[in-house]
């Protein structure tokens, strides 16, 4: 066969492009550390988002740094107010990254209340990331992440 | 299945908010599952939990398979007027219960 003269370059360009971004990377990590924004890693979380912002630091989500079974971990999510008119939650998406079924929940507030706080228990399908976001009613959003270490993941292989 | 524990607070007062604890009696199925004859189990979760406070919903709550068995939430709710919180749920096998809890609100 004969070899391809446009083709090889063609690839040559894609890595090169490839390692300027990996150069980029090591930047990156500093500023997920300062939370300044929510990373997007979680697929479902940032395709919920679409490309708008969430503000942090409003919502808090609590869950253990490492629990040993997937498949009871207690969750506590929790939006601080104050809460005005048009500032009122109006749904909290909780999202996981490696879960088969990424949404875990989805909780509504169809009237205002004073104090926006949830628990409950979800099951882990392994060692991830876990993102919530509220949807206020004049449609902004806040959003928080959780790392935790799952050592018995919940079972989704039929085991 | 059918049974519910409902935590309220005996007693709140008006415009306060007071929280309110559901734990249903369900083993949200994941679908994933095997029997031991290596046929799947058909996934049944609870798909929808409202709770109403004398007829206006106050919360809602869509869990997939990624919500423990025996599900639990926990919420708040602004006390108005004493009544009845009344719950429902249902999974995706079609099964449908509900519970209530009375509120009192002073003040």
């Amino acid at each position: 066969m004969k070899p391809s003269a446009q083709f090889p370059a063609n690839r040559r360009h894609a890595r090169r492009k490839l390692l300027a971004s990996a150069a980029a990377l090591p930047l990156l990590p500093a500023f997920a550390l300062a939370q300044s924004e929510p990373d997007v890693e979680v697929a479902a979380f940032k395709a919920f988002l679409a490309g708008r912002k969430a503000g942090t630091g409003r919502l808090t989500l609590d869950i253990p740094r490492i629990a040993d079974n997937g498949n009871v971990v207690p969750v506590r999510i929790a939006l601080s107010g104050p809460f005005a008119a048009g500032g009122e939650v109006r749904s909290i998406h909780l999202f996981s990254e490696k879960n088969p079924v990424p949404q875990m929940a989805v909780f509504h507030f169809p009237q205002a209340v004073a104090r926006v706080e949830i628990e409950s228990r979800v099951r882990l399908a392994g060692t991830q990331r876990v993102a919530a976001v509220a949807t206020m009613a004049d449609g902004s959003l806040h959003a928080a992440t959780a790392d935790i270490i799952v050592t018995v993941s919940a079972c989704i292989d039929g085991s | 299945m059918a049974e519910a524990r409902i935590q309220v607070p005996p007693q709140v007062r008006r415009g306060e908010a007071f929280e309110v604890k559901i734990l249903i009696r369900h083993a949200m199925e994941t679908g994933y599952r095997l029997t031991d004859e290596g046929k799947p189990i058909a996934r049944n979760v609870i798909r929808l939990i409202t709770c109403r406070y004398n007829g206006v919903e106050v919360f809602r709550a869509e869990p997939s398979s990624g919500i423990a068995a025996n599900p639990l939430f926990t919420f708040f709710v602004s006390a108005r007027e004493s009544g009845e919180l009344q719950f429902e749920w249902q999974d995706d096998s079609g099964a449908r219960n509900s519970e209530r809890a009375s509120i009192t609100v002073a003040g």
